[in-house]
């Protein structure tokens, strides 16, 4: 995809530096109540790997990367789509009282 | 715009959605929009990805409708499988769900990197030596999580330990990591593929041992820490392919999973490197203190008619509430209860239920709503005003020990002041210990009383005595 590396060194080190200070402030605000939904759903966001499977698997050569190109795209399809369901299935059960609605 | 350029913008704006999603997700009313961003970010993500088919290498060219196909087909499985699942497992089985869905984020990780290994003809050492790091974790975190899912879901029973363990764990460890070197260095040479296979076996191995000593009460703490190495695993495959999202979310994932980590460690007392090396309940148990007192039984039906009287109800839940399926039946109560008038409240443990916040998605589920569910630090001001403390199975969590007993492995563990309420009442099966394997004094005090039998049978009857008292007070009022 890209044939020079665009994103070298120094600069890696600045992404991964300014996201990790974001994961841990976005996640020191959550309260305990919703930490299983918080873990699940950050497991839900690392199921971007599957993109980088698919990258991996279209950019495959020789058989033995189309067997573990085609593991990782099904393993990474997993993680995205089971972490989702299950954030969305426990989130949506958290209700406020009726009185506080009317 | 080229391919690459659409590529890149869904990249960031997944990137974007997911940390404003994650964000979203600090507030119970704002959460479910949360992941749903989240969602649309990952799906645009996934679309743009299959316009990397316009910019192949002539080989891969030669391949592209079996890859795509394969693609395809993949994602079909994958999918298809992972949302039937997570649609049918029970709310109780969720930490285990977390943990197999994680560790394939592992594994895919893993993928990545063994397919970059496998491929690359001639790439620079820094690259080499993170696609390696990439790989190492993302297996360990495959392994690792497969054994914790499998402890959890009941098909390994008990800790595996063997002397000199820790030993056999470091040589395993230091075997794995001199493979990758020496895979990052040979990488392109005759023995690349025997290295890269062996490598994997060995992580993937070093994964299973260090996870097999650790005892199912520590589990979710493992879990977290390895939902923290598949961060950081796709985070160094996103360097390595270039891609700027995969290193943003994956780094997210890293830092967000070493706090929650650490927080859920902090609340069970215990650092971090505890939980992972020192095999918790092989405690010797002999040191303890004579508990004095006796424990005195009460009929449900006693303890019922108590709390329709009283005017503040706060109720401990434990995992065993969930065990016995009984989360329903107590909410019905808890209706009854406030239909008379009586203030009720749930007081949380940080770590009650299989996983930190486990308990309060339990009680979501029967359809609490969460502003009735309190926070241990909220609520250990109002034991002292509460009437009724009904602790219905959870008992480590309540344990004054862990405040007063300093030969207790539990002393200095947060607990609820339970025991500071005016009576309390613990519902529980029999008269076992609970999962750390120590008696609770909380159960011989002179304001304490046991209900024993099944949550759900024992709530039933509160329930029914409830409903029988309202037509005799009607009887009552029509009398006068």
């Amino acid at each position: 995809m890209h044939p020079q590396m665009a994103i070298t060194g120094f600069v890696a080190l600045y992404i991964f530096m300014l996201a990790a200070f974001t994961g841990y402030e976005v996640i020191s605000r959550v309260p305990a109540i919703l930490h299983t939904p918080l873990m699940s759903g950050s497991n839900f966001v690392h199921g971007i790997v599957v993109v980088g499977a698919i990258y991996a698997l279209l950019n495959a050569t020789s058989w033995p990367e189309q067997v573990v190109g085609f593991l990782g795209v099904v393993l990474g399809a997993a993680n995205a789509a089971g972490g989702y369901v299950v954030t969305e299935r426990m989130l949506q059960m958290f209700k406020p009282s009726d009185r506080r609605k009317g | 715009m080229s391919p690459d350029w659409i590529i890149d913008a869904a990249g960031f704006i997944a990137a974007v959605l997911f940390i404003y999603g994650l964000k979203r997700m600090s507030s119970p009313l704002t959460a479910r929009t949360g992941i749903v961003l989240a969602g649309i970010g990952m799906v645009l993500a996934v679309l743009a990805s299959l316009l990397y088919l316009l910019a192949l290498s002539p080989a891969a060219q030669a391949r592209w409708t079996v890859n795509l196909s394969l693609v395809a087909l993949a994602l079909v499985i994958g999918l298809g499988w992972s949302w039937w699942r997570g649609r049918v497992v029970p709310i109780t089985a969720m930490p285990q769900m977390v943990a197999l869905y994680n560790g394939m984020g592992g594994g895919a990780a893993a993928a990545i990197a063994a397919v970059e290994l496998l491929g690359r003809e001639s790439r620079d050492q820094t690259l080499l030596a993170v696609t390696v790091l990439g790989a190492l974790i993302g297996a360990i975190s495959l392994s690792g999580s497969l054994i914790a899912w499998a402890k959890l879901d009941g098909h390994i029973k008990k800790p595996w330990r063997i002397g000199g363990q820790q030993v056999l764990n470091a040589v395993v460890f230091g075997a794995a990591v001199l493979l990758g070197l020496c895979t990052a260095v040979f990488g392109q040479g005759v023995f690349a593929e025997p290295f890269i296979a062996g490598f994997f076996v060995v992580s993937l191995l070093f994964g299973v041992l260090m996870t097999m000593p650790i005892g199912g009460a520590d589990m979710p703490v493992v879990i977290s820490l390895y939902n923290a190495f598949t961060g950081l695993a796709v985070g160094l495959d996103g360097f390595v392919l270039q891609n700027p999202a995969l290193m943003i979310a994956g780094m997210v994932v890293g830092s967000a999973g070493t706090l929650l980590t650490l927080l859920m460690a902090k609340a069970m007392n215990r650092s971090v490197a505890n939980v992972l090396f020192s095999n918790f309940g092989d405690v010797s148990l002999e040191q303890q203190g004579v508990i004095r007192g006796r424990l005195k039984p009460v009929e449900a039906r006693d303890a019922a008619i108590v709390m329709r009287y009283a005017s503040k109800v706060v109720i401990v839940p434990g995992y065993g509430l969930a065990a016995a399926q009984a989360q329903q039946r107590l909410y019905e109560f808890v209706k009854l209860l406030q239909a008379a008038g009586v203030e009720v409240k749930f007081a949380v443990h940080p770590v009650a239920g299989r996983m930190p916040g486990h308990m309060d998605v339990l009680l979501a589920e029967a359809g609490v709503p969460y502003d009735l569910i309190h926070e241990m630090d909220e609520i250990n001001g109002e034991f002292s005003t509460t009437d009724v403390a009904l602790v219905i199975g959870a008992n480590d969590v309540v344990n004054p020990a862990a405040r007063t007993n300093k030969s207790s492995p539990i002393y200095g563990m947060p607990i609820l002041n339970a025991d500071q309420a005016h009576q309390i009442y613990v519902v529980k099966r029999g008269q076992g210990k609970g999962y750390a394997g120590i008696e609770n004094e909380l159960f011989y005090a002179d304001n304490c009383n046991m209900v024993y039998g099944d949550a759900r049978v024992v709530l039933g009857e509160m329930v029914q005595t409830i409903k029988d008292l309202v037509p005799s007070e009607a009887a009552i009022r029509a009398a006068a």
